[in-house]
């Protein structure tokens, strides 16, 4: 299993709110609300495990801003 | 900076960030609706979107498909005339909870009495979100709203036995924790002819949360992961929500 | 009657209800979307009838509401709607014909008009919903309304309502009563070639230039369908050209001047009235619909009698013919209005008149027609002023 780089987990923090389904339903726990603010103060999450993350896309499932998501490799 | 998210064509990117507050459902409903139109493949342009007037009603104007922000509550008529005048076209209706039932229930049980083709979203937040709070018909027994400051003394409607028992063809009801299982009955939905229901309960932080201590977005998300269970062959006659206790989910009619 | 020929070319002896219905099949109307109220209910038995076996679509909705909004998607899908009811339907169909204003949706809303207010005198007549069609819905707008008084014009006004509504993207009223309703009278269908139909003004252009409100010169925009790949947005919320919601003055005012005025530019093409007997008229009697049938004998007698009087008929009554009323009220000695009414069309009179006090209405509660008289001492009370 090709192991998850940092830049496969897309996050757009201009479009995150920080409601953290992300952080709590991402089953392997690779994610954490980061302390960085976007311009409307909201802390976006890091992948900080990415050798957890199984790709399962969860995260991108149940995020209500459209604002995190698996970057489909060519070959997918 | 959004080029190739998967949700991209789906979406009027240009609009967003939408205006749903942190922690509500609505987004992941609509999640759960474009990853459903994408795994069905069928043509975008054949899609119809329809929405009332509420937090739910502003859906249609963040999808990026023939899309129709109608009046409060008259979503199901205008989907049922696009649907008659074209029965090519894929017809949804997404709204809340009080559009639908409240003001728009007259048309959805006349709708699902006469099985048109239509397949009705419902984001049930129980509570008029963007009026301020307002008591929805919905809104648990006992629960505050602005408009029930001593606690809710009407008996709420079960949408999913409102549904079936006006003739809908398929039912479901799921929370927006069951983003795969949302999915699926929105796909199931599509692909079975006929009036079909789903019924997405979601956090609302702002107002129903905030005004019954209930804590954030997520602690609901929580709190659905926690307190829903299944139930095999259960009627839905015996799924009413009360107020914080346990509830049952599920797809309980495909007939 | 072969049900499957669209244009029943040749004389019929048929209701006036169903004369509107087969004007609108004449036209292209293929949805109909309605609810049962005397004295309208046989419009819609008519369409229930005749859409099934010309491939169009008929549907009872559950209300009025219903009704209307059902229009509204159906013309979003490309058909040529309309629904029929009367006083009590309109005042529940009002909201949504806002909305059908407000994006711009095709649509003809016959009114079938009845005793009133409120149940009022269900199987008799009145005129008195004029301005719950001008008013009814909020806001500032206009609309296009057109009053038939006979069978023959409620067959023809209801296809130039529909060729009205297609050119200015507008819902049109057909403002008739329960007297032309459910009169019977010969009605003459021309061949289908003689029938002028004003297409959709489907946009020529691709997705990526169309933008659903960007206005043409006259200020109507193109209009598409859905299912066609433009993926539009239209809502009821004040919008830019592109249909997304902008909650602001300037857009508001741009949206809301050009709804005005995509009419009050093309006044000479949609106002259509009738004059008799005007060059040396001194009084003039203003009327329509049914009430200008009792003006003609009545006139008749004042010009036996020596009195110059002339007939002016409101076709269409919205937009209002102000223009021709001032022009008028600068020869003529005084106006002359009966309505079944307590005075509506006559207060538009009294405005564009340069001296509202030489208008004579003649009011009338409803539930019957004018007895003649009455307008005929009128007409006397104004000739002597």
């Amino acid at each position: 299993m090709v192991e998850t780089k940092k830049e496969d987990i897309v996050i757009l923090d201009e479009w995150c709110k920080g409601c953290g389904f992300c952080v709590e339903f991402c089953p392997k726990d690779a994610l954490e609300l980061s302390t960085e603010f976007n311009t409307k103060s909201y802390h976006p999450p890091r992948l900080v495990r990415p050798e957890a993350c199984t790709k399962c896309r969860l995260c991108e499932l149940y995020c209500p801003e459209f604002a995190i998501f698996v970057r489909e490799d060519e070959k997918d | 900076m959004v080029e190739n998210h998967p949700m991209e064509p789906f979406l009027r990117t240009d609009r967003i960030p939408h205006i749903w507050c942190p922690g509500c459902g609505i987004g992941t409903t609509v999640n759960a609706f474009a990853n459903a139109i994408k795994k069905c493949g069928i043509s975008l342009d054949k899609v119809c979107i329809v929405s009332g007037i509420g937090c739910t009603g502003r859906v249609a104007g963040y999808l990026n498909l023939d899309s129709f922000h109608t009046t409060h509550g008259r979503a199901v008529p205008f989907a049922t005339g696009l649907k008659l005048a074209n029965p090519e076209l894929h017809v949804f209706v997404f709204s809340g909870d009080g559009d639908l039932f409240a003001i728009g229930g007259n048309h959805f049980i006349h709708a699902a009495r006469r099985n048109i083709d239509i397949k009705v979203i419902c984001v049930n937040n129980f509570i008029y979100g963007m009026t301020g709070g307002q008591l929805a018909p919905t809104t648990p027994l006992t629960a505050k709203t602005s408009t029930s400051p001593y606690g809710n003394k009407e008996q709420p409607f079960n949408l999913p036995y409102l549904a079936e028992s006006s003739g809908a063809k398929f039912v479901a009801r799921w929370t927006t924790y069951h983003v795969m299982q949302l999915t699926n009955a929105i796909i199931k939905a599509l692909n079975k002819p006929g009036f079909c229901f789903i019924e997405s309960v979601s956090p609302c932080p702002t107002v129903y949360a905030r005004k019954n201590r209930l804590g954030t977005g997520l602690e609901i998300m929580k709190f659905f992961k926690e307190n829903t269970r299944r139930e095999k062959g259960v009627s839905t006659r015996d799924i009413g929500i009360d107020f914080q206790k346990e509830f049952i989910v599920g797809n309980f009619v495909d007939i | 009657m072969e049900k499957e020929k669209r244009v029943l070319t040749g004389e019929h002896f048929i209701q006036g209800d169903i004369a509107c219905a087969e004007g609108a099949i004449s036209v292209g109307c293929n949805f109909f979307a309605g609810y049962p109220i005397t004295p309208a209910s046989e419009i819609a038995e008519r369409m229930s009838e005749r859409q099934p076996c010309l491939g169009g679509t008929f549907i009872q909705m559950e209300d009025e509401i219903a009704s209307i909004t059902a229009v509204l998607g159906a013309s979003w899908a490309g058909a040529k709607a309309m629904t029929a009811t009367s006083g009590p339907g309109i005042a529940l169909m009002l909201e949504n014909i806002g909305l059908g204003i407000m994006m711009e949706s095709p649509c003809v809303i016959v009114n079938v008009q009845r005793g009133s207010p409120s149940t009022g005198l269900p199987t008799l007549w009145g005129q008195a919903d004029m301005m719950q069609a001008r008013w009814g819905t909020h806001g500032d707008y206009r609309i296009i309304a057109l009053c038939p008084n006979s069978p023959q014009e409620l067959y023809d006004l209801t296809i130039k309502g529909f060729n009205l509504s297609e050119k200015y993207r507008v819902p049109v009223f057909i403002m008739t009563d329960a007297v032309v309703g459910h009169m019977t009278e010969k009605v003459i269908i021309p061949k289908e070639e003689d029938i002028e139909i004003y297409p959709r003004r489907y946009t020529t252009l691709s997705p990526k230039e169309y933008l659903p409100y960007k206005p043409e010169a006259d200020l109507v925009p193109q209009i598409i369908k859905a299912g066609d790949g433009y993926r539009i947005h239209t809502t009821g919320l004040t919008h830019d050209e592109r249909g997304y919601p902008v909650m602001s003055a300037e857009c508001q005012k741009k949206l809301v001047s050009r709804l005005i005025d995509k009419i009050l530019n093309n006044l000479d093409d949609i106002i259509i009235v009738e004059e008799k007997d005007m060059d040396d008229a001194e009084v003039v009697v203003i009327s329509y619909g049914i009430t200008s049938r009792v003006v003609i004998p009545t006139i008749q007698k004042a010009r036996e009698n020596g009195i110059k009087v002339g007939s002016f008929r409101l076709i269409t009554a919205w937009p209002f013919p102000g223009e021709k009323i001032r022009e008028l009220s600068e020869r003529v000695k005084g106006f002359v209005v009966p309505e079944i009414n307590c005075g509506q069309m006559v207060r538009e009179v009294e405005r564009h008149s340069k001296c509202s006090d030489k208008v004579e209405l003649v009011p009338h509660t409803g539930g019957d027609i004018h007895d003649p008289d009455t307008i005929y001492e009128a007409i006397m009370k104004v000739a002597k002023s």
